[in-house]
Parts: structure tokens; C-alpha cells; sequence
């Protein structure tokens, strides 16, 4: 097992899918010559060729129409959005063509088609370009969501997501691209829908995913010192949801805190939570308690902005919160 | 062209005219739920066009789609039933009168955004050139998905990539109410091309002769490595928008000045004329549609509504 970067993890799956399958192509604003805004694409132009790693307007409601058609057609688009930010020019698309098609026409039209979009804020781009929309695009059933966390997740999903007959939108974090971790070598394939406990403890029950899973991680080493063992669930899909490694940890810690990098109100963290009651009621010995960013748009200023969304310091107050009151 | 060629367009045209007047009554029995937009009055369109496609040739259309869906092969009994939200419908009773297909058929929908189709169909286009395949998709639309910005992004896109699209705007004069004129900057619709480079007719739809000499010489024209072009034809449809239209927007004597000119009356009366064929058989013909029509209301009345589990069925692949 190599310790390699994030951006190498998804650009390792990439390169390895393509070279697998020649019906899987890229298509996306400067993921050719330029070598994709986040470098994730570099070498491939040279290696594949302008009609496998295909230079886009931007238009990004054409972009995901485009892969949606290509994707009718039997090929394995992988379109890449800039930003997750830039969805919402292809939301129509996204939601209302890519998540129905299959259902609405009775089960004829097969979309095997994945968006990967970088998301996430901290980097001082102004609130157009530093959302964490995830929990809007898990609204819609039809739509295969994964985010994930670790270099690891990344590889291993995207090839899965690559191989779905499904439409899956792949949010990667801007700031996670250099985080580095052991990925297995050649073809490893982690399968979609499967939550994971990443930290195993006993005394409380952290939920999370994507970015928020490095600041869960850097919080709950400071409460290991201080003798506190939280144990961290990563949800890696938000739809299909795998609630049961949450309720499963939950039954055993009696108390839980849910980080997320969206905003508190009707997120990811709503519905992890109303879950938990549903589901495991009897078993809370303290109320659920939600890290997520503030209800603003996130500013440009650097100690505002941080200011902003969910820190170390943090969640180590909440789970401090749920253990004392 | 062949007499039965002609003889099996004609009939196609009726029964999609006694299909529409059908369904027409369906729904205002409640047999029919949801929004319906009958194509009488633009069956010279479709029919002309599709009739010049190859089989390998895709076909996408907006939301005035059955008679499309008739054109592409489908059967009138598996449409009617989809009309009344049948299990037998082509898509089950799940899309209904916006969205039918037949994927089996290159039939690739029936979309109800106004737009949305577009670049939809700039990739199916581009997964034929990506192989190599020598197919055509002719994507259908209204005069006013034109003035949405989907259409920009599609016709651009597909022009930069010398896709093989034959973008056709049937332009029936109205995007609902909204006149063309009081929606788009330029009333003549094909002029729009001329942004992309792209070459563009203007055809009138309301002879199906006409039609098919236009739409055949420009989709073979794409097949052989043209690039997209854009067909504006011209047409205009007898009934309102959709059933719960109020047709303030325009005059009687408008509406009527265009029943003279019917498409069917117009085929008709070219294939008499020409000695294709004769008042009797023609007069046959129009019985047999009438029974194709009647045939297909009994079968989708007859047909089984979709179970209560086909509620989660295909919501995905992978379950």
C-alpha cells in the first residue's frame, strides 16, 4: 500500500478506469489541455486524447445534459463540475433529468453517468464559490450521493461510482487534496451505501463525512488525552443513507454528535438526527447534538469566514456538551 | 417513393389525428389525468420528418409527444394505455402523456421541461460520434424552448463538436399563449443558426411532401460528416396549449384560416391528385385508423393498473 494524496487517489481511479473500460471519458471545463483546475486530470490529455478527455464550454447545463445523452447511449461519462457551486446552472439537469429518467419511463433508460464536483468553503472565495450544498442534492430520490473523506474512500468509490448504472454525484473537498493516506495499489472498489465506523470508542458517537471527518479525527485524538473515546461513524454516502453502523454505535455510546460542513438547518445533520430518535429513542441518555456551519454566506474574510464553519474546538465542546450536559 | 410508402404515412397521420380526438374525450371523462397536449394540426411535421430517419436515427421531443411516439413505431394501444397511467403504457404508468418513450425504437422521450431535452440530446449525439456510428439524432422542439438558455448551450456545444444533430423547432406560433414575436428577438426562428455557424431551413410543415424533401436531404447531409444544422418548420396546432386552455390569445378566424390548410387534407388531396391513390382507399384507410384507435382505447381500458409495489421499482438500477 502506497501513502499518496487524495488528488492522487482520485486521479490513480480515473486513470485505472479508463485504461479498464474505453467506453469511460471525461468530459468538464479544463480538464484537458489545462490538466483539470485541481491538477486531478494532469498527463491525461496527453495519454487518452482530446475524445476521451473532452475540453467543454462552459456551459454547465450542457455539460451534464451532454453526459446524461452520452450516458443513454451506453458510455460511462465521468463530467466534472468546477465547483459544486456551478450545479446549480445544471441543477434542472442534475435533479430534474439525471435522478427521474430511469423511474419516469418505466425503467427503459439506464444512466450510467458520474458528476464530480469539488465543494466545500475555508479557502476565501466568497460565498458563490464555497458552498457545501450536499444535503439538497441527498433530497432526491434517483440520485446515488458520495462524499468522501479519506484517499482511501476516494479511490475505492469512484471506481464503484464509475462502474454504477446509476447516476452518482462524486463531491470531492477542495481543501482535502493534499491529505495523505495508505491506498491499496490496482483495482480496489469500495461499495456505495456503506457507512463505516473510521474511529472506534465508547463514550460518545461522532456522525460525519467528507472534510468534517479530518477536523472529527483532529477533535477526537485532544479527547482521547483527555480520556474521552468518541467513536466516528462516516457516512461516505449520503444517498442511499446506511443509517445502521450510526444506530448500531448510538445503542452502545447512548450519545451522539453529528459535524457537517453545511449549514445547521435542514441538513445532513436534521436527518441523521430525526433518524436516531426514530430508530433508537430509549437509548439516548443526552440530547443529539449538530456541529454545522453558521446560517450565513460565507464571507471573504479570512477570521470571519473561518469564523464560520465548524472548527476542532468545536466539536470538542459539543461532545463535551452531550457527556456532561 | 413507393404508393405503399405514402399509404402507410397517410394512415399514420390519421391515427394519430383519431388518437388525439380520442384522448381528448378520455380526459375530459377523467379517464386521463395530468396535463395533455395534442398534436392535431402538426401531424405533417413528425410524420414527414421521421419518416426520412433511419433506424439507427434517434429521436427526442418535448412534451407534445404522442404523435412522435406513433411516427417512432410505438403502438397506439401502448400509448393510449400510458395516456391512462397503465401498467401496459410504454413507460408503465410512470411518465405519462409528457413522457413516453421506447428506447427499443430510438424513441428517446418525450421531456416536459421546455429546454431541458437539449443538451440531452447533444449527448446522445456524442456517444454516436464517439463510436463511430453513422447515426443521426434529430432532436424536436417548440418556437419558444428557443429563447431558454438550454438551447444555446446545446446548439453551441453541438456546433464545437460538429455533433450530428438536425435541431428541429416546430415553430406552431405560440409558446403557450406568447406569440412568437412577443417571446423571441427574432420571429424567424432559423435565423438563430446563424449564432452557431450552423447552417438552417425553413420548411412548411403543414405539407408533408415538403418535409420530407428538406428534413431528408439535411439528415443525410449531417450523416455524412455535415455537422448540426437547424430545420425551422412551420405549423400550428387546431386545439389549445394543453386541455385547460382558455385561447384568449388568439382569434377564431385564425384558428380556422389554418384548419383550411389541415395537413391531412393537404396529403390527401396531393395523393389523389398525383394518382397515388383513390378516394376509396384512402376512405379504407381512414376506417382502418379509426379501428386502430378503437382497438387501443379497449386495451388500455382493459389493461391492469401498475401493482402498488411498482411504486419503488426503478428508482435505481442497483437496488
Amino acid at each position: 500500500m502506497a501513502r499518496i494524496t487524495m488528488r492522487e487517489a482520485i486521479s490513480q481511479a480515473l486513470w485505472e478506469e479508463m485504461e479498464r473500460d474505453p467506453s469511460v471519458f471525461i468530459l468538464g471545463e479544463e480538464v484537458g489541455v489545462w490538466g483539470g483546475t485541481y491538477a486531478v486530470t494532469k498527463g491525461f490529455y496527453d495519454h487518452f486524447g482530446g475524445e476521451r478527455v473532452r475540453d467543454t464550454p462552459i456551459a454547465e447545463a450542457a455539460i451534464i445534459g451532454a453526459a446524461i445523452g452520452a450516458a443513454l447511449t451506453g458510455l460511462r461519462p465521468v463530467a466534472e463540475l468546477m465547483t459544486i457551486n456551478f450545479a446549480f446552472s445544471s441543477f434542472d439537469h442534475i435533479v430534474n433529468q439525471a435522478a427521474k429518467m430511469h423511474y419516469m419511463f418505466g425503467g427503459q433508460m439506464v444512466l450510467p453517468l458520474v458528476i464530480r464536483a469539488v465543494g466545500g468553503g475555508g479557502r476565501q472565495l466568497g460565498a458563490t464559490h464555497s458552498q457545501t450544498p450536499d444535503a439538497i442534492f441527498a433530497h432526491f430520490p434517483g440520485l446515488t450521493v458520495v462524499a468522501p473523506g479519506t484517499p482511501a474512500d476516494a479511490k475505492g468509490l469512484l471506481k464503484a461510482a464509475i462502474r454504477s448504472q446509476d447516476p452518482v454525484l462524486f463531491i470531492e473537498h477542495a481543501t482535502l487534496y493534499q491529505i495523505r493516506g495508505e491506498v491499496p495499489e490496482g483495482d480496489y472498489v469500495v461499495p456505495i451505501g456503506k457507512s463505516t465506523v473510521q474511529r472506534p470508542g465508547r463514550d460518545v458517537t461522532l456522525v460525519t463525512y467528507s472534510k468534517m471527518l479530518e477536523i472529527s479525527t483532529k477533535a477526537a485524538e485532544q479527547l482521547s488525552k483527555e480520556g474521552i473515546e468518541v467513536e466516528i461513524v462516516d457516512l461516505r454516502t449520503l444517498r442511499p443513507l446506511d443509517i445502521e453502523p450510526v444506530i448500531a454505535s448510538f445503542k452502545k455510546t447512548n450519545r451522539a454528535v453529528i459535524v457537517e460542513e453545511g449549514w445547521k438547518s435542514y441538513g445532513v445533520g436534521s436527518e441523521i438526527a430525526a433518524r436516531i430518535y426514530e430508530e433508537a429513542f430509549d437509548y439516548a441518555d443526552a440530547p443529539v447534538k449538530r456541529v454545522a456551519q453558521k446560517e450565513v454566506p460565507l464571507p471573504y474574510n479570512r477570521t470571519l469566514e473561518q469564523s464560520a464553519i465548524p472548527s476542532v474546538e468545536d466539536v470538542i465542546a459539543a461532545v463535551k456538551e452531550v457527556l456532561h450536559g | 417513393m413507393e404508393k405503399t410508402e405514402h399509404l402507410k404515412l397517410y394512415h399514420e397521420m390519421v391515427v394519430i389525428r383519431r388518437m388525439e380526438e380520442k384522448s381528448a374525450e378520455l380526459y375530459q371523462q377523467g379517464k386521463i389525468g395530468g396535463f395533455l397536449h395534442l398534436y392535431i394540426g402538426q401531424e405533417a411535421v413528425s410524420t414527414g420528418l421521421i419518416s426520412m430517419r433511419r433506424p439507427e436515427d434517434r429521436v427526442i421531443t418535448a412534451y407534445r409527444d404522442h404523435g412522435v411516439a406513433i411516427n417512432c413505431g410505438l403502438s397506439a394501444r401502448e400509448v393510449v394505455a400510458e395516456l391512462m397511467g397503465k401498467a401496459t403504457g410504454c413507460s408503465k404508468g410512470k411518465g405519462g402523456s409528457m413522457h413516453l418513450a421506447d428506447v427499443s425504437k430510438n424513441f428517446w422521450g418525450g421531456h416536459a421541461i421546455v429546454g431541458a431535452h437539449l443538451p440531452i440530446a447533444t449527448g446522445l449525439a456524442l456517444g454516436d460520434a464517439y463510436r463511430g456510428n453513422k447515426a443521426v439524432t434529430i432532436c424536436m422542439f417548440g418556437d419558444g424552448a428557443t429563447n431558454i438558455g438550454y438551447f444555446h448551450e446545446a446548439l453551441n456545444m453541438s456546433a464545437v463538436w460538429k455533433l450530428p444533430v438536425l435541431w428541429v423547432c416546430e415553430n406552431n406560433q405560440y409558446g403557450m399563449g406568447t406569440a412568437v414575436d412577443r417571446a423571441s428577438a427574432v420571429s424567424e426562428i432559423a435565423q438563430k443558426a446563424s449564432g452557431y455557424g450552423m447552417p438552417a431551413m425553413r420548411v412548411d410543415g403543414m405539407d408533408l411532401m415538403a418535409v420530407r424533401k428538406v428534413a431528408g436531404e439535411m439528415i443525410e447531409q449531417i450523416r455524412a460528416g455535415g455537422g448540426p444544422m437547424l430545420l425551422e418548420i412551420l405549423t400550428y396546432r387546431f386545439r389549445g396549449h394543453s386541455m385547460g386552455d382558455p385561447e384568449r390569445y388568439r382569434k377564431p378566424e385564425e384558428v380556422h384560416h389554418w384548419q383550411e390548410n389541415d395537413p391531412i387534407g393537404i396529403y390527401r388531396k396531393y395523393l389523389i391528385d398525383q394518382k397515388i391513390a383513390s378516394q376509396a382507399e384512402l376512405d379504407q384507410l381512414d376506417d382502418d385508423a379509426q379501428a386502430v384507435v378503437d382497438d387501443a382505447v379497449a386495451f388500455a381500458e382493459a389493461s391492469p393498473e401498475p401493482a402498488p409495489e411498482d411504486l419503488y421499482k426503478n428508482i435505481y438500477v442497483e437496488a
